[in-house]
């Protein structure tokens, strides 16, 4: 077996050490690790737009998408559709609410891991029409469940994983809700729900190709097969 | 620095570290399939996961122990709405809704049948069902769910957060494995919806606190209002992911309805059994 490691990525900083104790590797592997780091050419991924691999790989991945419904909501908070409802209104502040605790959770989770801050690229979107604006958040919530079903195997960490687990449940109550705004009924529909009653899941490639198409700042992830 | 390094490190301190890895030398070959180059930082957790299973502080169930008790609340969801479609209970305006969830829930037993029996293990029976949460006497606490709609609702949206958080709890005991783990999660996914949808029905009824997610105080996990399913949402007012206590970054509400909590199959079945699934 050869394992190198490769010390060109990454790096330490308090807020990913709190993470790591989290994960369940014991005080003592860490401080070994410590003790074993022998190369000090860390280079950050706060500038760069790749993913990264592994576990941290596939929670960059979820922060991205987590940037992107922030923004897309705080965009709908802002600025209303026409003809938004109380209900509506309190809802959509709800589900803002909850992706900005989202995003805000893994920027501070990752640390020093974390990708760059992404710029959305709203201009499909008409933000003062309800068909439209709705339209984009079931797009963005029925994408963010494939994304976390579908790459939930890749997770080795079964403390990421269940985290990971946390999130995507809330991103289907939020997908339900947004469908059945639009059409009520729909929450379940063969768009979203196969013939055995499973939400269909999508690759990181796949969903990277979605969600780029609403990125001025390009996601990339080449140790997943996606090159944007 | 590569993984024998670490090791040897390790050795320093605990002498038996290399018998304690010997056996169970799949879990070294974990590390491997992060690809030739690991990044140092996946790297700790990747370690993570090796020494747990390295000093076996997790009893591992097998994966048909996990897709057996999955078809077991299955089965259970699937009565309830096979009932209550039957039942004249539900109004007109909502019969699509739950011809719906009815349809999810019957297709998840099949598919857990199936998964379970192609795969060379033995689907379990469908239990001994008490819809009223009575063990077998039909007159429990919910014995009214199929006469009074509101009630009805109720039991439902505990059954489907609690079918929400049995999914989650199982999880890590799939970790790594991309077509039953995958599978799970895609129902996970739809029990959730189930949830989200069966809440909104009760806040277009007049339960006007009820949202689509669970939204918790910081002493109470439960948003129901009904104190006899306290159990069924206890934990859900944690604040505290991944070493990150959340609260400096939101409000309780908005902290705990963001994420939703697991519970363990010996929470579930404590919950179920003697009530809903009949224990003689």
């Amino acid at each position: 077996m050869k394992t190198e490691l490769d010390l060109t990525t990454g790096g330490a900083n308090m807020a990913r050490r709190s993470f790591l104790r989290y994960a369940g590797t014991g005080a003592a592997a860490v401080a070994v690790l410590g003790a074993a780091s022998c190369k000090k050419d860390y280079s950050e991924r706060s500038n760069s737009n790749d993913i990264g691999s592994g576990d941290m790989g596939v929670l960059n991945f979820a922060y991205a998408l987590e940037q992107l419904e922030a923004a897309f909501y705080l965009q709908v908070i802002a600025t209303p559709y026409s003809g938004i409802t109380t209900t509506e209104t309190a809802y959509l502040t709800d589900i803002k609410d909850h992706e900005v605790l989202h995003r805000d959770f893994f920027k501070t989770a990752l640390g020093s891991s974390a990708i760059q801050a992404l710029t959305p690229d709203f201009s499909k979107i008409n933000f003062s029409d309800r068909a439209s604006v709705l339209g984009a958040a079931k797009l963005f919530e029925d994408t963010g469940v494939r994304a976390y079903d579908g790459a939930g195997y890749l997770i080795q960490d079964t403390n990421y994983l269940l985290i990971a687990g946390k999130i995507v449940s809330v991103e289907a109550r939020h997908a339900a809700l947004i469908s059945n705004l639009i059409t009520p009924g729909s929450f379940v529909a063969s768009d979203q729900v196969d013939a055995n009653g499973l939400n269909y899941s999508n690759t990181i490639a796949e969903v990277l190709t979605a969600a780029n198409g609403y990125l001025k700042t390009k996601v990339t992830a080449p140790n997943f097969q996606y090159y944007a | 620095m590569n993984l024998f390094e670490i090791i040897d490190e390790i050795e320093k301190v605990d002498p038996e570290i290399h018998e304690r890895l010997n056996p169970r030398r799949a879990a070294i070959k974990n590390i491997t399939s992060f690809g030739s180059k690991v990044a140092v930082a996946a790297m700790p957790f990747a370690l993570g996961t090796l020494f747990k299973k390295a000093y076996g502080q997790t009893a591992t169930p097998s994966v048909f122990d996990v897709l057996n008790y999955a078809l077991t609340l299955e089965y259970l969801e699937a009565e309830y709405y096979n009932v209550g479609t039957s039942r004249g209970v539900i109004p007109a305006a909502n019969s699509a809704y739950m011809a719906n969830i009815a349809r999810d829930e019957n297709n998840h037993v099949n598919f857990l049948r199936t998964v379970i029996n192609s795969s060379g293990g033995t689907a379990i029976s469908k239990p001994a069902i008490d819809l009223s949460g009575g063990n077998g006497s039909g007159t429990g606490p919910y014995a009214g769910a199929f006469t009074n709609y509101d009630l009805f609702l109720t039991v439902a949206q505990a059954f489907e957060d609690t079918g929400v958080r049995a999914y989650k709890g199982q999880a890590g005991f799939l970790a790594g494995n991309k077509t039953v783990l995958t599978a799970a999660l895609s129902i996970h996914a739809v029990e959730a919806r189930h949830a989200s949808a069966i809440r909104q029905l009760r806040f277009n009824r007049g339960a006007t606190t009820t949202k689509p997610w669970i939204v918790s105080t910081a002493s109470l996990g439960n948003d129901t209002g009904v104190a006899g399913v306290d159990g069924n949402y206890a934990g859900e007012e944690n604040t505290v992911q991944g070493g990150v206590d959340l609260k400096s970054l939101g409000s309780i509400g908005v902290v705990t309805a963001s994420f939703d909590e697991p519970l363990t199959k010996d929470q579930v079945l404590a919950l179920l059994s003697g009530t809903f699934l009949v224990k003689r």
